[in-house]
C-alpha cells in the first residue's frame, strides 16, 4: 500500500512538473506571438504608463484636482500666448488645473473598467456555464432574456437604468455591466457546447467529477482565450460608456473629475476655450485606443486559425 | 516543338524563417497529347511547378528559369493581361478539393458559363448550349436541371466533373490535374481517371497528372518524372519505371506501396532512405 | 427558406413581449410612484391621486396592469407625454424621419467608405496603406463621438465658419415638411438655398454618427476578404484567366459580404445608441435628444414608448438582415 502510493506521489509530482513546463512554454509562445504585433506592444506600454500614472496620481499631478485658482480661469495650455507652466494644459472655467484632473480622472476611467469587467465576466461566465451545461428548458430561458437585453441599444438601456437607479457613478457601471453582459453570457454558452462533447469531459465524468467541477476546472479553462478578447473588448467599451453617461450628465457627477463629465461640464466654452474641451476628449480617446491596441494583439495571439497563415 | 518546355525552373518563398526553396532547378517537357505524371510526397515540389506555370503562386514566390515557353511563347515574358487570355483557355488546371474549388455563392451554370464568356465569342444563347453540351460530355446527369444548382447540392465526385468541364471549355492544348482524386471516394477516383483519360484520347490535349498515388500513375501516364524536394530523381516511360527503377528514392516510392506491407506495419520512404542515400 | 423565416419569427415573438415587459416594468421599478412624479415638487392631494390612480389603472394587480399594457400597445397607445401632452407615438412619428434621415448618410457614408477601405487593405496585405488603413480604422472604432462632434464644430463652425453648429436648417428657410426627410422637403420647396443649407446641417452628425460603424465595417471586410482571397474557389477564378478586378470584386467579395451583411444590421443598435450622443450634441431633433430630454425631464411614459419602439425597429432589422443573410447565401436558402 505505502509502496504503491509513494509511487503514485512520484508520479503526480512528475506530471504536476509536465503541466507547469506546458503552462510555460504556452505563455512563451503567447508572448512570442503577442511581441511580434507592434501595435499591440505600444497599446501595453501606453496602458502600463496610464496604470502607473493612476496608482501616483497624488505624487505625479501639480495640483489637487478640485483646487480652485481664482486668480486663473480659464488659462490657456503654456504653448499658448498667456498660458503659464504652472497650468501646463491650462485651467477650466472655475480655474481648476486641467492636467492635475485628467491625472485623478485616469484613476476613475481604469476603475470604471476593472469594476465593469469584474461584473459582467463573473455574471456572464457563471450563467454562460449554467445555460450551455444544462441546456434544455433553462437554456432557451437564459438566452431568451440575452436576447431582450440585446434587443435595446447599449447606451439607451444604461440611460434607463441610471434613471431607475439614479445617477451618479456606482449606478452607471452597474447599469453598463448589466448591458454588457449578454456578450459573456454568448460566449461562454458557445464555448461550453462546443466542448461539453468532448473526450476530455467524458473522461472526467467517467471519472465521477461532479458538476461544479465540470463546470468551472474542466470546461471552463478551454473556453477562456475569446472570453479574454472579450473581456478587453468591454474594458473600452466600458470607459466610453462610463464617460458618455458622464457626458450625458447621468455618470459620475461633478465636481468628479471623470473625463466624460469634464467634457460635459466644457460644453458651454467649445468656442471660446478648445483646451478645455479637447483634453478630456485626448485622454478617453488614448486610453481606449491603448486597450483595443492590446484586445486586437491578443486576439491574434490567442486565435489559433489566424496564427497559421 | 514541344507543347510544354520548363528548363532550369527555381522558386523560392519568402517565410517569416527565411527564404524557402520549393523548387531547386528541375525541367520539363510536354508533347502534344502526352500524359506527363508527375509524382512525389507532400512537399516535393510538384503543384508548385505547375502553379508557376499558371502565374497561381503567391508574391512571396519568386520564379526564375532559363527557359519556360509553352507553344513557343515565352512564358516569363508574358504580361499579365497576356497570361490571362492563355490561363483558362489554352492551358487549362483543375484542383485536389472539388467542392472548395468552386464558388459556394454561384450556381454551377455562371461558373461554367464565365469561362466561355472570358475566353470566347460565342452568342449568350451559343454559350447556354455549349454548357449543356459540356455537361453531357463529363458525365453530368440531367444538365438542364443541373446549371441551376449551387456546388454544395452536389457530390465530390459530380463537382470535379464541374471543375473538368470548366477545365475543357475553350479546349484547352494543355491540361493540369492536381491530385485530382485525392479528396475523393475510392470508387469515384476510378470513374474521374477514366474519365480524364478519355477526355484526353478524344480530344488530344496534353495532360499533366499532378499525384502521389503510384496507383493512378500506372493507370493513366505516358511518362512519369519523380520528384522529392524540390528535386528531379527520375525521369522515364511509364513502364520502365515500374520494371526498372533507376533511382534509389524511385525504388523506395515503389517499395512504399500498401501490397508491399510487411506484417501490421506500413513501410515509409524513410525507411529506405538510408540505404538510398538520397 | 420559407422554413428558415417561420424559425426568425419564432425566435422574435417571444423576445418582444419581453421586450414589452421590460418597458412595463421601467415605470413601475422608478422610484416613487408615477403620480408622484407628475405631479413633482408641488405634490398632489391624496384624494385627487386615488382617483386619477383608479382612472390610470394603477391600482390593479401587476398582471392585469400588464394585460391593459399589452392592449393598449397594440392599440397603437403608448401613453401620453407630461410634457407636450401630445400621445407618445405621435410624437415619435413626427421625430422618427429626423432619425432615419441622419442614420441612413450614416450608414450610406460608413458602408461606401468602409468596404472599399476594407478590400483595398486585405488586398495589399501587410503594406503601409493597410497599416494606415487599420490604424485609421482602430482610431475611429476607439473615438468617443461625443468628442468627436464638439471637435468638428470646434474645427469646421468655429474656426472654419464652413458649417452651422446646430438643427437641420438655417433659420430663414420654411416650408412644409411633407416627407420628414429635410433633404427632400428642402428640394421640393424650391426655396432658393434650402438644400444646401440642409445638406450643410448634415454633414457634420453625418460623419460623427458613421464613425463608429464605418471602423467596424472596414475591419469586419478587410477581416473576411483575408479569408475569402485564401480560399481554393478564388484561385479556380484566377486559374480561369478572369481578370483581378472580377477575382475580388466578385467571387471573392460575393463570399466575404455575408459576414459583412450581418455586420452592418449589427449596426443599427450602434447607430441608435450613436443617435442620442449625436443629436444631443448638434440639437438635432430626432428620437435620440426627445429620450434623452425626456428622461432628465422625468418624462417617463416617453421613455417607455421610445423604449419600445427603438427595440422594435432593432428586432425588425435584424430581421430583415437574417432574410438577407437567407438571399445572399445560398447554403442558408437552400437548407
Amino acid at each position: 500500500m505505502t509502496k504503491t502510493s509513494s509511487v503514485d506521489t512520484a508520479k503526480t509530482t512528475a506530471v504536476e512538473k509536465e503541466s507547469r513546463n506546458a503552462t510555460k512554454a504556452m505563455l512563451v509562445e503567447f508572448w512570442y506571438y503577442f511581441s511580434q504585433n507592434k501595435g499591440a506592444v505600444l497599446g501595453l506600454a501606453l496602458f502600463v504608463l496610464l496604470v502607473s500614472v493612476a496608482i501616483f496620481a497624488p505624487l505625479v499631478a501639480p495640483h489637487h484636482p478640485d483646487m480652485q485658482f481664482r486668480d486663473a480661469l480659464l488659462s490657456p495650455p503654456f504653448w499658448e500666448a498667456g498660458g503659464s507652466l504652472t497650468y501646463p494644459l491650462g485651467t477650466d472655467a472655475v480655474g481648476r488645473d486641467i492636467l492635475s484632473r485628467l491625472i485623478f480622472g485616469a484613476r476613475f476611467s481604469l476603475f470604471i473598467g476593472v469594476v465593469v469587467v469584474t461584473i459582467a465576466l463573473v455574471g456572464g461566465i457563471v450563467i454562460g456555464l449554467v445555460a450551455g451545461y444544462v441546456g434544455g428548458a433553462v437554456d432557451t430561458f437564459i438566452m431568451r432574456i440575452m436576447d431582450i437585453i440585446l434587443s435595446f441599444p447599449s447606451l439607451l438601456l444604461a440611460l434607463v437604468l441610471v434613471a431607475i437607479l439614479g445617477p451618479g457613478l456606482m449606478n452607471a457601471m452597474i447599469a453598463i455591466a448589466i448591458v454588457l453582459q449578454p456578450h459573456f453570457v454568448r460566449l461562454t454558452r458557445a464555448a461550453v457546447m462546443a466542448e461539453v462533447n468532448r473526450d476530455y469531459v467524458v473522461a472526467a465524468r467517467v471519472a465521477g467529477a461532479g458538476h461544479f467541477r465540470l463546470m468551472f476546472k474542466t470546461i471552463l479553462p478551454n473556453c477562456l482565450a475569446p472570453l479574454i478578447v472579450q473581456a478587453t473588448l468591454s474594458f473600452s467599451n466600458a470607459i466610453l460608456d462610463a464617460a458618455a453617461l458622464g457626458f450625458l450628465g447621468m455618470g459620475a457627477q461633478p465636481p468628479t473629475p471623470e473625463w466624460g463629465t469634464m467634457l460635459a461640464e466644457a460644453r458651454e466654452f467649445i468656442l471660446s476655450a478648445w483646451w478645455v474641451v479637447t483634453f478630456p476628449g485626448v485622454a478617453i480617446l488614448v486610453t481606449v485606443l491603448a486597450i483595443n491596441l492590446v484586445g486586437d494583439g491578443l486576439r491574434d495571439a490567442l486565435d489559433p486559425k489566424l496564427k497559421r497563415s | 516543338m514541344p507543347l510544354l518546355e520548363i528548363r532550369n525552373l527555381k522558386v523560392e518563398f519568402a517565410t517569416a524563417k527565411g527564404p524557402f526553396k520549393a523548387l531547386d532547378g528541375v525541367d520539363y517537357t510536354v508533347e502534344g497529347s502526352e500524359v506527363l505524371a508527375i509524382v512525389g510526397e507532400s512537399g516535393s515540389g510538384k503543384s508548385v511547378a505547375m502553379l508557376a506555370v499558371m502565374g497561381l503562386l503567391p508574391d512571396t514566390a519568386t520564379i526564375t528559369a532559363d527557359k519556360m515557353e509553352f507553344e513557343g511563347r515565352d512564358l516569363r515574358t508574358l504580361s499579365t493581361q497576356e497570361r490571362r487570355k492563355v490561363i483558362g483557355k489554352d492551358i487549362s488546371m483543375i484542383f485536389q478539393e472539388p467542392v472548395a474549388s468552386l464558388n459556394p455563392c454561384f450556381t454551377i451554370g455562371y461558373q461554367l458559363n464565365e469561362t466561355l464568356k472570358t475566353h470566347t465569342n460565342l452568342s449568350g444563347k451559343g454559350r447556354k448550349a455549349r454548357v449543356i453540351e459540356l455537361m453531357k460530355s463529363v458525365g453530368l446527369p440531367k444538365p438542364e436541371e443541373r446549371v441551376n444548382a449551387f456546388p454544395h447540392q452536389m457530390s465530390g465526385g459530380q463537382c470535379q466533373r464541374v471543375m473538368i468541364a470548366m477545365a475543357i471549355a475553350c479546349s484547352p492544348k494543355l491540361l493540369i490535374a492536381d491530385e485530382p482524386t485525392t479528396a475523393l471516394d475510392v470508387t469515384i477516383q476510378k470513374q474521374i481517371l477514366d474519365l480524364l483519360v478519355q477526355l484526353q484520347q478524344d480530344s488530344g490535349m496534353g495532360l499533366i497528372m499532378i499525384t502521389h498515388d503510384m496507383g493512378v500513375v500506372a493507370e493513366t501516364a505516358d511518362r512519369v518524372i519523380v520528384q522529392y524536394k524540390g528535386n528531379k530523381m527520375e525521369e522515364a516511360d511509364v513502364l520502365s519505371l515500374f520494371e526498372d527503377p533507376k533511382h534509389a528514392y524511385t525504388r523506395a516510392l515503389l517499395s512504399a506501396l500498401p501490397e508491399n506491407a510487411d506484417g501490421d506495419r506500413l513501410p515509409t520512404v524513410s525507411d529506405f532512405a538510408s540505404e538510398g542515400g538520397f | 427558406m420559407f422554413r428558415f423565416l417561420i424559425g426568425r419569427l419564432g425566435l422574435l415573438i417571444p423576445t418582444f413581449f419581453g421586450v414589452t415587459l421590460v418597458a412595463f416594468s421601467f415605470i413601475r421599478l422608478l422610484p416613487g410612484d408615477p403620480l408622484d412624479l407628475l405631479a413633482g415638487e408641488r405634490g398632489i392631494d391624496p384624494e385627487r391621486k386615488a382617483q386619477l390612480m383608479a382612472q390610470m389603472g394603477f391600482d390593479q394587480p401587476l398582471w392585469h396592469q400588464y394585460f391593459d399594457y399589452l392592449i393598449d400597445i397594440f392599440h397603437g397607445d403608448l401613453g401620453i407625454s407630461f410634457a407636450s401632452k401630445k400621445p407618445v407615438l405621435t410624437e415619435f412619428l413626427t421625430l422618427f424621419p429626423a432619425t432615419v434621415e441622419l442614420a441612413l448618410c450614416a450608414i450610406i457614408l460608413a458602408v461606401c467608405l468602409g468596404i472599399p477601405a476594407g478590400i483595398f487593405a486585405a488586398v495589399k496585405r501587410g503594406s503601409v496603406t493597410d497599416q494606415a488603413i487599420m490604424g485609421t480604422a482602430l482610431v475611429g472604432y476607439s473615438m468617443p463621438i461625443f468628442w468627436w462632434g464638439l471637435l468638428l464644430i470646434i474645427l469646421f463652425s468655429g474656426i472654419l465658419q464652413w458649417t452651422p453648429v446646430s438643427g437641420r436648417i438655417g433659420i430663414l428657410y420654411y416650408f412644409p415638411q411633407g416627407t420628414g426627410f429635410m433633404l427632400i422637403d428642402s428640394l421640393m420647396s424650391g426655396q432658393k438655398g434650402a438644400f444646401t443649407s440642409a445638406v450643410s446641417h448634415l454633414v457634420l452628425p453625418s460623419i460623427v454618427l458613421a464613425t463608429i460603424p464605418l471602423a467596424v465595417i472596414a475591419r469586419q471586410t478587410r477581416s473576411a476578404m483575408l479569408e475569402v482571397l485564401g480560399e481554393d474557389y478564388v484561385r479556380t477564378a484566377r486559374a480561369k484567366g478572369l481578370s483581378p478586378f472580377r477575382v475580388v470584386g466578385l467571387h471573392a467579395l460575393r463570399n466575404a459580404l455575408i459576414p459583412v451583411v450581418t455586420t452592418i444590421g449589427l449596426q443599427v443598435g450602434v447607430l441608435l445608441a450613436g443617435a442620442i450622443l449625436t443629436e444631443t450634441i448638434f440639437s438635432w431633433p430626432g428620437i435620440g435628444k426627445w429620450l434623452v430630454d425626456s428622461i432628465s425631464r422625468r418624462d417617463y411614459f416617453v421613455v417607455q414608448g421610445g423604449l419600445l419602439l427603438i427595440a422594435g425597429i432593432i428586432m425588425l432589422v435584424n430581421l430583415i438582415v437574417d432574410l438577407l443573410y437567407g438571399l445572399i447565401n445560398p447554403r442558408i436558402r437552400h437548407n
